[in-house]
């Protein structure tokens, strides 16, 4: 699986995608800068987490204006996989490329802490790995990832089960305790959590690792 | 040329004395300009003017340190080819006024001082002392800080990954805020200052300069009075964002060979940077002040020249490299200016609109700057044991402790902090010292913070010693060789005696201690004046230190990991309780002596410890301090989720015994055969060591009849400090 990770202005968790990808996939990730407007052909594309233009304006906002987008809009276009954490959720709902939005925490602060997720759907390439409803553990480091959408959407997503983890114990008072979705071709994954930081059991625990096996075994 | 009145002369924190000499430097009168810069350069944040003379007492030596004080921040070699750079500093006044920004920008500036050295920033940490609890200013501060912190830090990517809090009402009117920034480089790319040469390119990169921040060198080295809420023009504001482009982008030139010096442009700005530069190169500075990127419209050179806008550095580039210097600057869309020109004149040279505007020999603001000699008063220590109601319910006194502001659980804090970014943390706040690896390798940093200011009050030598073995004892507990130490001196005004002596005599016992212990001061800050209203702070002399794990598998922490594991104490307990957190919050006595350290015995005891950890022999290791052997036993237990059952053992009262805070102890929990060893190894070792009881259950029993539930302990732990914080905003009344 050939992959390659977004490096936006005050993308920080670029490195920590780049190194996880490297240790599951024993590839080099390509490192994209975000004024370059091409893709190099890869099968995942990883919007990583960050500050991206400094969260000014509105998170997400700015990065999905910078030139790399249009490359991977056109990558999703083509059935291509994007997967974004954090940050890059929030690029994501900015883009369009995913339904609704990622409001300031209920708290009003920032938290970072080992969360429990369940895993709602393994139907996709992102979760195949793992069994339906398992009970798994992601850091969540983030001030705004309190997900939001009309019921409608809300509706939608879960009929189509395109909601891929929940909170056990919402952090950030997400609707319906959401912290992970897929866009409708079912290419495209947003979560708020970190599973790039849960691969080695010295640092967090492995429950993340399922997710980037699930992709190299759909995508290789 | 208007002359300098003696009103200008106050007003830049200048005495007569000082003016006089400045006169004689200069061979003439100074201009307004020249005085605004050596009053920064003179200030006791930049000049260490009361202090110079006892900080030289430090050891700063040791074959594994390749640079100790005087650079932005120290290096030390931790093999292989790498190099820890670290360095802790203070942001105290600025916090208090403005506590966001104040502690933001402490954060942004220790980090510069860190990359500017060509290191990545890989850790975080922080020393804060608010005031007492129930002061209507303390939660707005708490909250400020700490978010400033986060704000700063999160946007970085870098973790922050423990530190220590206190509360006490001698910080009321004067916070501290103290930020260590460690950072990892290899030992044959490290950048220094020293602006070596004649005729290189002086080029500014960064954020362009405004007018915030003027001054603030000058507010850090002078007391607050009611009207310092006046001085909020003066704290800096941050900008993370623009922070983490500068990071990448000198990383990025770092990794060619174009600088020959760089540093960080912090306080006192432009003048101390490129003044200090061209000292320690020994050579001459000529700036072009119309060439300084500006953020506002008509500034003037004295506001150039003082401006402690954030985000900013001055790098000295080989001749003909600028091009290439540049084109990194403007990919990462910073500002990038050649300002000036070094030259072999020896002074330090500003023209703004074609005319000179200072010109002053570079050694007068560095080497030429008073050093005084202040007096002091020496005070015996306080020395005896307080008395205390033998009777008090040993359990019950436990679960107040931990519910206490100083001893309850500081999650409220550090799940603001992103302490997991990077993928390095390997142990995350909440032990006895942060543990981060080595990025790509089995070696891992030790990085903790510590200081017990209710014992420097008493006794300033014995406190000073106390930070440095406790800070020496937190590292060793997690399995790592303590390496080097950075040190903040907090203290309040040196012009008193008495608070003279309290900074003589702390800087003596970290000495001591760093000479026992084989733990040299590889650099550090003062942060004096911390009074309001004639309110001295309790001296805080905070020690940042780092140590290292070779291999981080070997690795120990402090919750109890299985059922049945025997508990052992290593060291002796006399029960002290002379300004014990026991006596302060169950009797309500800040009273009696602080412990005496015995270097030796710490130097014995840690060794000991630490080769049980370094063997895989144990894995579950607590230092015992704050709140003595039950805190620490409790601490174990709440962490690892298993309970505790334990005896009293070698003192004949239950409450010195257990919540005595004598030093050089550690409590250890290992299974029983490999407990028994240990047991016979450091007897035949001639180490006090004592078996305590077992681990197990869900609660903690002490001496079979007073019991505890870990569900209660947990809840008075975690308890209190949301719901501090929780309450209702107290509206804030100036």
């Amino acid at each position: 699986m050939k992959s390659a990770v977004i490096v936006f202005p005050a993308s920080n968790c670029d490195r920590d995608a780049a190194t996880a990808l490297e240790e599951m996939t024993g590839q080099k990730a390509a490192m994209v800068w975000h004024q370059d407007s091409e893709l190099p052909e890869v099968d995942l594309v990883v919007l990583p987490g960050g500050f991206s233009y400094g969260d000014y304006l509105r998170c997400g906002a700015m990065a999905n204006q910078s030139a790399v987008m249009k490359a991977v809009k056109a990558h999703a276009q083509r059935g291509g996989a994007v997967l974004g954490i954090c940050n890059g959720f929030q690029v994501l709902t900015e883009s369009g490329l995913l339904p609704g939005a990622l409001m300031r925490n209920a708290g009003l602060k920032f938290v970072c802490k080992p969360v429990t997720l369940s895993v709602e759907e393994t139907q996709s390439a992102f979760t195949r790995k793992y069994d339906k409803g398992q009970n798994v553990s992601f850091p969540v480091a983030h001030g705004e990832g309190n997900y939001y959408a009309d019921d409608e959407t809300l509706n939608r997503l879960e009929g189509e089960g395109r909601v891929m983890f929940r909170y056990r114990d919402n952090p950030n008072g997400s609707a319906r305790d959401i912290a992970g979705i897929l866009n409708e071709k079912r290419n495209v994954l947003g979560l708020m959590p970190h599973p790039e930081r849960v691969v080695d059991p010295l640092t967090g625990g492995t429950d993340g690792r399922a997710l980037f096996q699930s992709l190299i075994e759909a995508l290789s | 040329m208007t002359s300098i009145t003696q009103e200008q002369i106050r007003e830049h924190g200048l005495s007569d004395e000082e003016y006089a000499r400045i006169k004689k430097l200069l061979g003439r009168d100074a201009n307004l300009v020249e005085l605004g810069v050596f009053s920064v350069m003179w200030s006791e944040h930049c000049s260490y003017k009361s202090t110079r003379a006892h900080l030289k007492k430090l050891p700063t030596k040791a074959p594994w340190v390749i640079q100790g004080p005087g650079e932005n921040a120290g290096v030390i070699d931790i093999g292989d080819g790498d190099a820890c750079i670290f360095k802790m500093e203070s942001h105290n006044h600025p916090s208090f006024i403005e506590p966001y920004q104040g502690a933001a920008t402490g954060v942004g500036g220790i980090m510069r001082d860190v990359f500017t050295m060509g290191a990545r920033p890989i850790a975080m940490m922080n020393a804060l002392r608010f005031g007492e609890p129930e002061h209507p200013k303390t939660r707005h501060l708490v909250s400020g800080v700490v978010s400033g912190i986060g704000g700063y830090g999160n946007c970085m990517g870098v973790p922050t990954v423990g530190g220590e809090v206190n509360f006490h009402r001698s910080y009321n009117g004067n916070i501290l805020v103290n930020a260590m920034c460690v950072g990892l480089a290899r030992t044959d790319k490290i950048f220094f200052s020293a602006a070596k040469g004649a005729g290189n390119p002086v080029v500014y990169v960064g954020s362009k300069t405004g007018r915030d921040g003027i001054h603030g060198a000058t507010m850090a080295s002078a007391e607050f009075n009611e009207d310092s809420e006046e001085k909020r023009p003066t704290v800096q504001v941050g900008d993370p964002f623009t922070e983490k482009l500068l990071l990448e982008a000198c990383l990025e030139l770092m990794a060619t060979d174009a600088i020959i010096a760089i540093q960080d442009m912090g306080a006192a700005g432009l003048t101390s940077s490129s003044a200090e530069m061209a000292d320690k190169g020994g050579s001459g500075i000529e700036l072009d002040l119309d060439k300084v990127p500006q953020r506002e419209e008509n500034m003037t050179a004295y506001e150039m020249l003082l401006s402690e806008s954030q985000e900013r550095m001055l790098a000295v580039l080989k001749p003909g490299r600028e091009a290439e210097a540049e084109k990194i600057f403007r990919k990462w869309e910073l500002d990038f200016a050649v300002i000036g020109v070094t030259t072999d004149t020896h002074r330090f040279i500003a023209r703004h609109k074609g005319e000179i505007v200072a010109d002053i020999p570079v050694t007068s603001l560095s080497d030429a700057a008073p050093v005084y000699e202040r007096p002091f008063v020496k005070r015996a220590p306080v020395t005896g044991q307080p008395a205390y109601d033998k009777s008090k319910p040993v359990a019950q006194s436990l679960t107040k402790i931990l519910a206490t502001p100083d001893m309850a659980s500081r999650r409220w804090i550090w799940e603001q902090y992103d302490y997991s970014v990077m993928n390095d943390t390997v142990v995350a706040p909440g032990g006895d010292a942060a543990v981060v690896r080595v990025h790509g390798t089995k070696k891992a940093l030790a990085i903790t913070t510590d200081v017990s200011p209710r014992y420097c009050r008493p006794d300033p030598f014995e406190g000073g010693k106390q930070a440095v073995a406790e800070a020496w004892r937190n590292l060793t507990a997690v399995g790592a060789t303590p390496l080097a130490v950075t040190d903040n001196l907090n203290y309040g005004n040196p012009q008193k005696p008495e608070i003279m002596w309290e900074i003589v005599a702390g800087i003596e016992g970290i000495a001591e201690a760093c000479r026992a212990l084989d733990f040299p001061v590889i650099g550090g800050n003062c942060s004096l004046y911390n009074e309001t209203n004639g309110e001295g702070i309790l001296p805080t002399p905070a020690i940042g230190a780092v140590g290292l794990l070779k291999d981080v598998s070997k690795l120990a922490s402090i919750g109890f990991k299985r059922q049945g594991d025997v508990i052992i104490l290593i060291g002796e307990t006399k029960g002290h309780l002379g300004q014990s957190i026991y006596l302060r919050e169950i009797e309500g006595k800040e009273e009696g002596g602080a412990p005496p350290v015995d270097l030796a015995a710490e130097k014995k005891h840690g060794n000991f410890v630490r080769g049980l950890i370094e063997q895989g022999r144990v894995d579950t290791v607590h230092d015992l301090s704050d709140g003595g052997l039950l805190v620490a036993v409790a601490e174990m237990a709440l962490n690892g989720n298993i309970g505790a059952d334990i005896g009293q053992a070698s003192l004949p009262d239950a409450i010195p015994f257990f919540f005595g805070e004598d030093q050089a102890r550690y409590l250890i929990a290992a299974p029983f055969a490999e407990a028994e060893k240990i047991v016979a190894d450091a007897s035949a070792a001639h180490i006090p060591v004592t078996e305590l009881g077992k681990t197990g259950g869900d609660a903690i029993r002490i001496n079979d009849k007073d019991r505890v539930t870990l569900t209660k302990l947990r809840e008075a732990h975690e308890g209190w400090f949301p719901r501090f914080m929780g309450r209702e905003e107290i509206p804030l009344t100036n």
